[in-house]
């Protein structure tokens, strides 16, 4: 199996956001947030810094 | 949903422990270790339990099929002993890949070596949900 880099990343940020967002929140709308708010960060965060290593490169 | 309650001695202060469901903690603690989302499923967290399994049996399971590493006891290497660490965290999932020779080709390229890190990282996600479901058990985490 290949998958590219992207989808790694997104796979990785989904299935570690689900279980950040069950454990460390008690309600189930709190949990559906928090687990949002990390895939967001997770892949807003790696995307920022594959900017930043582009621009650093160039 | 029934509690029963009893008291626990920690750091020499007594503190309350709170049986939820009538189900041994420890066993909680041990079946959420050994089979990702079996805590959960003890306690009768149903979507929990079944999200929990996607997700780790998923990041396992992805990990295998990138032709990740898993880690073997090596005392010698401390970054093997941290991944193996990591890797022991999947319960009967690490059993199961170590008795079918599963992650044993070497790691040639970058795609394999993030199916070595989904399979570390998914064994550290099933401690947190195995203590996530001890944390209900005994009543520290409410719902």
């Amino acid at each position: 199996m290949t998958i590219s880099h992207f989808s790694a990343v997104v796979l990785f940020s989904l299935f570690t956001s689900i279980v950040f967002g069950i454990t460390q929140r008690s309600e189930p709308k709190k949990m559906a947030q928090f687990g949002a708010l990390c895939f967001v960060l997770f892949v807003g965060g790696t995307i920022a810094a594959s900017w930043l290593m582009w621009l650093i490169k160039h | 949903m029934t509690k029963a309650q009893g008291y626990a001695v920690a750091g020499g202060k007594a503190v309350e422990e709170n049986t939820v469901g009538g189900v041994s903690p420890v066993l909680v603690l041990l079946a959420g270790w050994l089979v990702p989302g079996a805590g959960h499923l003890l306690l009768r967290k149903w979507w929990r339990a079944g999200l929990l399994a996607l997700s780790i049996v998923g990041m396992f399971a992805i990990g295998i099929a990138l032709k990740g590493k898993v880690y073997q006891m090596n005392f010698g290497e401390p970054l093997d002993m941290l991944g193996s660490a990591g890797d022991l965290g999947a319960g009967l999932l690490y059993g199961l890949a170590r008795f079918l020779g599963w992650g044993q080709d070497p790691v040639l390229v970058a795609v394999a070596d993030y199916g070595t890190k989904f399979i570390v990282v998914g064994g550290l996600l099933n401690i947190i949900a195995a203590v996530d479901a001890h944390s209900l058990a005994i009543g520290r985490k409410r719902s």
